[in-house]
C-alpha cells in the first residue's frame, strides 16, 4: 500500500501511531513491509490457503463474534441436502459439468420452504429448467449459460437474488447449516498446510491469527486492504470471498475501522465500474440483457423484482435508465425502448474480443487512454489482434506502444509481423489531460470528486466527452432519415447536451442526467424517488443524489478542519453520501452500539429513527424489532435486524447459494502454471477457470523442470501501470530509470545471475530481458521439502517513452477467473544470465524452450493438470 | 551596510541567537532567498483538481498563469490527502507540459510505413464513416440459436480508468445505441 497508494497509507501510519498493529502479507518486502510490525512473505497465488486457515482458526477455536454471526449472516441458513462439498468430491462441488467446465448451482440453494408460495415455486422452476426460463423458445441455452456471463459482477452492489430467505437454525447445530458446512470445508486448512502451500512458518501464522482475533469483536475492529494481488488470479473473486468470510465471522463489516478495502489502481476505476464501460453491465450494475433470458422488460427485471431489499425496486432503476437513454421515445407502450438494448450471449470481455480480432471477426477498435500492448496480459496476443483490424482509433496523451506496434513492436523485430503487410488503418487522436477538462472521478472509497477545468487542451487535443459527443453527432447526421430499423436506437437517442462557446459539451449537464430528474424536470435527491412508470429519468441509480438540489455535490470542498472525522461535506459518496456501507451492523440487533468505543450508527428509540455519525444504511425509521409482513416485497421486506439491505435475504453471506461461477465457498487451487502440486485436493487448478486457446497463448506445463520458477508482476511507486503517464515524465523516469527483476541470493547463485547484470526471463509465450536486482526482498520459500523461488517483475515498461525496456506482461498467459474474466498474473518461467536473443533468434529460442518443456501447440491451453 | 548589521546577518549567529536553532528556516535565508516568492503567488487563477494517477484521489490545486499551468500542488483541505502528493501526483504538471505530448492528429494508412498528417475534422468524419460501415457489416439481429440479439460484434472499445464518469456515461450510451457490446475498461484488467 505504501508503494502503490502512498498517500492513502498515511492513515495506516496514523493508526499505527495510535497503537494499531500493521501486518503486511506480500511475496516481496516493500516500503509497506519496512514500516509494518510484521511482514509475512507468501507464495504468489496461495492466498486462499492462508486466509482459509485463518477462517479455520476462528471456527475451530470458537473465536467468531457469535452474536453478530447469528443475527447478521447466513450462518444459520440450512442448505439443500443434495449439496456436496469439495470434501466429498476431492476438490469439486456438486453440480459440476466437466464438458462445459461450469457449475449448475441448484444444489447450493437454501433448503426450500415446506410450503413455497406460487412465486417462490416459479422462481425455483426457473432455476431448475432452462426451458422454462426461456419459455422453451431458445433451445440449448438458458440460465446456466447466462450464469456464466460474468453475472456475478452485476452484483457489484448486492448479492445474487435468492428465491427465499429459507429455514434457519440459530443454534447453528444442524449439520446442513452454513456454519457447520463451513467448519467442515475449512477443517483441512491448517497451519501445517499453510506452510506446505504458502511457505509461511506455523509460528508466523499463529502470530497473525492471534493479532487478528485479539483485535476483533465488540470493542475492536480489524481492516483488510487488498489490491490486484488478490484480483489478478484465476481464483481472484474467491480470494476476496475468503477475506469476506473471515471479516464477517469476526464482525468486522459495516463497522468503523473494519471492512475489506479494495485499493483500486486508477483515478476512476471505481467509477468505470459504477458507470461501466464493461460488456456485462449497464450503469448502476444493472445487467446487460442476455439473449437467453431477457427478451422483454419484464424478463429483464424479473430476477430481482419484488425481492426483499433495495434491488427489489429494480424496475424503477431500469426504466429510469431507459428514459435517460431514449427520452421521449421511451414509453410504456414500447417497453421504454427495452428492445433497443443489444443482448449479450456469453463472454464478450476484452481477452475474448482480442481473440476475435485475431480470428478476423471484430474489425474496428477504440483505445481510449489504454495501452494493452503493454498493460494487458500476453502483449503478443494484443498486438496480433490489432494487426488484423480494419481500423484502430487510439486516443492518448503520448504516442503509446499500442499505436506504434506496426512500426517497432516486438513482432516487427522478430519478423513475425511485417509493417507493409499490416492492413490496419490507424487514427491517433490526442487527448485532453485531467486539468484540461471538467469532470468527476470516483476514487477507491466510492467518493466522487469534481475537477474544474484549468486550461484549454493544446492543438487537436480534446476530452473524451467532446470526442464521443461529436462522434455521436456525426453518426446521427449521416444516418438521419434512415428508415432501417437497426438505426432507430441511434436516431432516437437523447443526445442533446448544452455546449460552451468552444462547442464543448457541459460535463455538469451530463452529471445531472446521471443523477436523474423527476416529472417536474428538477434534479432528484435520492434513488428512492425513482419510478417505474417513466415519469423519472436517471442515468445511474446509485449516483442519484450527486446533483441533489440542483447542486454539483461532488464539487464540495469544505476543509477537513471544519468538519468531523466523517467529513461528509467533501465530495459525494455513493450511495446517498454514505461513507460506510451496511453501517446498521455497527449496532447490535437491538439497535444499541456494540460498544461505546465503536459507536457509529444506532437506533434513537425516543425519536424512532436511526442516527449517528454517518448516513444510516437502513430505512431510517425501521425499528430494530420490526418483522416484515408475510409476502412483503422490496424494501418493505427488510427486517429490523437485516443490515445487508442490498441482499435479498438481508444477511451477509458466509456461503454463496448463488452468484459465483466457481463454488459457494473458496477453495485453494494452484495457478494455471505452478511448480507445486496442490496438497489440498486432487484438483490442481480451478476447474471452472476460463481458458483462451490460441497459438499465441500456450501454457507452460505445471511442475516442469524447464520452467521451474514462479514469476509475478507488480508496481513501483514512481511509475503508473502501462507507463504512458509515467515513462514519459522526466521526474519519474529519473527516479526509476530502468526495468529490472528481483531475485533472491539463492536463485542468483543457482542460475549465475549477477547483481546489476542482465537476465533473460522465459515462458512459452516469449522471453524478455531486464537488469538483475539480487535482494533479500524476495525470499526463497520452503514448502515442505520443496524450495520455491519467485522472480519479481515491475511491469511498467515498453518500447516508447524516455525510459524503455521489454514488457513483463508479454510473459503473462491469459487464463481467467470464471466470475469476472480477469487474468492470472502468476506463472512459471526460467531465468538465465545475459541479454535475450535478438530478431528471429528470439523466436527460435522460445521455440526451443517449448519443445523441451513439451508444450502442446495443438492444444495450447493444455497445462497437463486436468 | 554597517558592521553590526553585517554580523547580524551572519546565518550561524542568527541560528544560535534566534528562534530557528536548527537552522532550517529563517536563519538559513540569504537576502536573495528572503525575497524570492513561490511561483504560486503569481498565479492568475488557482483551480481545484484531483490527481489522475491512482485511486486514492488526492486533491490538487492547479496554478495557472497566462493560460498555462505553472504548478500543481496538494490541497491541504482534503480529508483524504491533507495536502500530500506522492511522486506521481507531484510530477503531474509534466503530464500537461510534457514536450513529447502529441497535440496533432496522426494517421497511418493501411500498409503504410509512416505517420501522416490529417486534420481533426477529416479524421472525425472518417471515423464516423468507418463506425457506420463496420457496424453494418457485422450487424446481427439474431444469434445462431435464433435468439434476438440486435447487435454488432464488429466494433470493440477498451478504455482506461482515468476517464471521467461523464465520459464513461456518454461512451456506454452511444455504444449501446450502436449495438456495440464489446465495450471494456481497465477495470477488467
Ligand atoms: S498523489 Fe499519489 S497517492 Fe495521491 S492520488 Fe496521486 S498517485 Fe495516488
Amino acid at each position: 500500500m505504501a508503494e502503490a497508494h502512498p498517500v492513502g497509507f498515511q492513515w495506516v501510519m496514523e493508526a499505527k501511531r495510535r497503537g494499531a498493529k500493521i501486518i503486511h502479507v506480500d511475496p516481496r518486502f516493500t516500503r509497506t513491509s519496512a514500516v509494518a510490525d510484521l511482514h509475512v512473505p507468501i507464495r504468489a497465488g496461495s492466498d486462499i490457503a492462508f486466509l482459509g486457515a485463518l477462517v479455520n482458526h476462528v471456527l475451530s477455536n470458537d473465536l467468531d463474534f457469535r452474536e453478530y454471526v447469528v443475527a447478521y449472516t447466513n450462518a444459520a441458513n440450512v442448505i439443500d441436502e443434495d449439496f456436496r462439498d469439495t470434501e466429498d468430491l476431492d476438490g469439486l462441488f456438486s453440480g459440476f459439468d466437466p464438458e462445459a467446465a461450469q457449475y449448475d448451482p441448484v444444489t447450493w440453494r437454501y433448503q426450500p420452504p415446506e410450503n413455497p408460495t406460487e412465486d417462490q415455486q416459479r422462481r425455483e422452476a426457473d432455476l431448475e429448467s432452462d426451458e422454462v426460463r426461456t419459455g422453451g423458445q431458445y433451445p440449448g441455452a438458458g440460465h446456466k449459460e447466462s450464469h456464466q456471463a460474468a453475472r456475478s459482477e452485476s452484483h457489484g452492489s448486492g448479492g445474487a437474488p435468492v428465491s427465499w430467505k429459507g429455514r434457519r437454525d440459530e443454534t447453528l447445530q444442524d449439520p446442513h447449516c452454513v456454519f457447520q458446512i463451513l467448519k467442515r470445508h475449512f477443517a483441512r486448512y491448517t497451519p501445517e498446510m499453510v506452510q506446505e502451500v504458502c511457505g509461511i512458518e506455523p509460528e508466523q501464522f499463529r502470530e497473525v491469527a492471534d493479532a487478528l482475533t485479539a483485535n476483533s469483536g465488540r470493542e475492536r475492529t480489524t481492516a483488510f486492504c487488498y489490491a490486484v494481488g488478490w484480483t489478478h488470479h484465476s481464483v481472484g473473486a474467491q480470494m476476496i470471498r475468503t477475506a469476506s468470510i473471515l471479516q464477517t465471522l469476526l464482525g468486522n463489516i459495516g463497522r468503523p475501522g473494519g471492512g475489506i478495502l479494495a485499493l483500486r489502481g486508477h483515478a476512476s476505476i471505481q467509477g468505470s465500474t459504477d458507470i461501466p464501460t464493461l460488456f456485462n453491465i449497464l450503469p448502476g450494475y444493472l445487467p446487460m440483457p442476455h439473449a437467453a433470458q431477457h427478451q422483454s422488460l419484464d424478463e429483464w427485471v424479473s430476477a430481482d423484482e419484488g425481492k426483499a431489499g433495495f434491488w427489489g425496486n429494480v424496475r424503477s432503476y431500469s426504466v429510469s435508465l431507459l428514459k435517460s437513454y431514449w427520452g421521449e421515445a421511451a414509453t410504456a407502450d414500447n417497453d421504454f425502448c427495452f428492445d433497443y438494448l443489444p443482448r449479450i450471449t456469453g463472454d464478450h470481455s476484452t481477452y475474448n474480443t482480442v481473440k476475435r480480432m485475431i480470428d478476423g471477426t471484430t474489425k474496428g477498435y477504440f483505445l481510449v487512454g489504454e495501452n494493452p500492448a503493454v498493460g494487458s496480459a500476453n502483449g503478443k496476443m494484443q498486438r496480433l489482434g490489432m494487426a488484423n483490424l480494419d481500423w484502430l482509433v487510439v486516443r492518448d496523451l503520448q504516442m503509446i506502444e499500442s499505436a506504434t506496434f506496426w512500426q517497432d513492436g516486438p513482432e516487427i523485430e522478430t519478423g513475425e509481423l511485417v509493417t507493409e503487410d499490416i492492413g490496419t488503418e490507424i487514427f491517433f487522436l490526442p487527448a485532453a489531460s485531467h486539468v484540461e477538462k471538467a469532470g468527476s472521478f470516483t476514487q477507491t472509497q466510492r467518493m466522487l470528486q469534481w475537477r474544474d477545468k484549468a486550461v484549454d487542451p493544446p492543438g487537436d487535443a480534446r476530452s473524451e466527452l467532446d470526442f464521443y459527443f461529436e462522434l455521436g453527432n456525426r453518426i446521427r447526421e449521416k444516418l438521419a432519415g434512415s428508415t432501417d430499423e437497426m438505426d432507430r436506437p441511434i436516431l432516437d437517442l437523447a443526445w442533446d447536451y448544452p455546449v460552451d462557446e468552444k462547442g464543448e459539451p457541459d460535463g455538469q449537464a451530463v452529471l445531472r442526467e446521471i443523477n436523474g430528474t423527476g416529472p417536474d424536470g428538477r434534479a432528484l435527491s435520492a434513488y428512492t424517488e425513482l419510478k417505474a412508470d417513466g415519469s423519472t429519468a436517471c442515468g445511474c441509480w446509485i449516483y442519484c443524489g450527486v446533483y441533489a438540489e440542483e447542486t454539483n455535490q461532488a464539487r464540495r470542498r469544505k476543509p477537513h478542519w471544519e468538519q468531523d472525522q466523517v467529513a461528509a461535506e467533501w465530495g459525494w459518496v455513493w450511495p446517498a453520501n454514505r461513507r460506510i456501507l451496511y453501517n446498521r451492523a455497527s449496532a447490535a440487533p437491538d439497535g444499541t452500539p456494540w460498544s461505546e468505543r465503536k459507536r457509529y450508527v444506532w437506533w434513537d428509540a425516543e425519536k424512532g429513527r436511526w442516527t449517528g455519525a454517518d448516513v444510516p444504511d437502513f430505512i431510517v425509521d425501521r425499528a430494530p424489532d420490526h418483522v416484515p409482513e408475510e409476502g412483503a416485497t422490496g424494501p418493505d421486506a427488510i427486517g429490523g435486524q437485516d443490515p445487508f439491505v442490498m441482499q435479498t435475504d438481508g444477511k451477509a453471506w458466509l456461503f454463496a447459494p448463488l452468484g459465483l461461477a466457481d463454488g459457494p465457498m473458496p477453495t485453494h487451487y494452484e495457478p494455471p502454471e505452478s511448480p507445486v502440486r496442490n496438497p489440498l485436493y486432487g484438483r490442481q487448478n480451478n476447474p471452472s477457470r476460463r481458458k483462451l486457446s490460441d497459438a499465441s497463448n500456450p501454457i507452460n506445463p505445471s511442475y516442469s523442470d524447464v520452467f521451474p520458477y514462479v514469476f509475478t508482476t507488480y508496481r513501483l511507486t514512481e511509475h503508473h501501470t502501462a507507463g504512458a503517464m509515467s515513462r514519459t515524465l522526466p521526474y519519474l523516469t529519473e527516479l526509476q530509470p530502468e526495468p529490472f527483476c528481483e531475485v533472491s541470493p539463492r536463485l542468483a547463485a543457482e542460475r549465475g545471475l549477477e547483481h546489476l547484470g542482465w537476465a533473460t526471463i522465459v515462458t512459452a509465450r516469449t522471453a524478455i530481458e531486464a537488469r538483475v536486482l539480487v535482494t533479500d526482498r524476495l525470499r526463497s520459500l520452503r514448502l515442505g521439502d520443496q524450495v520455491v523461488e519467485q522472480v519479481g517483475l515491475p511491469y511498467h515498461w515498453g518500447r516508447n517513452g524516455i525510459t524503455q525496456g521489454d514488457s513483463p506482461n508479454d510473459l503473462v498467459n491469459v487464463t481467467m477467473d470464471p466470475n469476472v474474466y480477469i487474468q492470472d498474473k502468476v506463472g512459471t518461467c526460467d531465468i538465465r544470465p545475459g541479454r535475450r536473443p535478438r530478431g528471429p533468434d528470439l523466436t527460435a529460442y522460445v521455440e526451443d524452450y517449448r519443445r523441451r518443456a513439451d508444450v502442446d501447440m495443438d492444444d495450447p491451453t493444455n497445462g497437463r493438470t486436468d | 551596510m554597517g558592521a553590526k548589521t553585517f554580523i547580524g546577518q551572519w546565518p550561524l549567529l542568527r541560528q544560535v541567537t534566534g528562534a530557528d536553532r536548527l537552522g532550517r528556516g529563517k536563519a538559513a535565508m540569504s537576502s536573495r532567498s528572503e525575497h524570492l516568492e513561490p511561483r504560486t503567488v503569481e498565479a492568475d487563477e488557482v483551480v481545484d483538481s484531483v490527481c489522475p494517477f491512482c485511486a486514492v484521489g488526492c486533491a490538487q490545486k492547479v496554478f495557472v498563469k497566462d493560460g498555462k499551468v505553472t504548478q500543481i500542488e496538494g490541497n491541504p483541505a482534503s480529508p483524504i490527502s491533507r495536502g500530500r502528493l506522492c511522486p506521481k501526483g507531484s510530477a503531474s504538471k509534466q503530464l500537461v507540459t510534457s514536450p513529447s505530448r502529441v497535440t496533432k492528429v496522426r494517421y497511418r494508412r493501411p500498409h503504410g510505413t509512416e505517420w501522416e498528417d490529417l486534420d481533426l475534422d477529416t479524421a472525425m468524419d472518417m471515423i464516423a464513416d468507418r463506425v457506420i460501415r463496420t457496424r453494418k457489416q457485422f450487424w446481427e439481429w439474431e444469434d445462431e440459436h435464433g435468439r434476438r440479439t440486435r447487435r454488432s460484434l464488429g466494433i470493440a472499445s477498451l478504455g482506461g480508468a482515468t476517464l471521467d464518469n461523464e465520459e464513461n456515461y456518454l461512451m456506454k450510451k452511444l455504444y449501446t445505441a450502436m449495438g456495440a457490446i464489446q465495450i471494456e475498461n481497465q477495470a477488467r484488467i
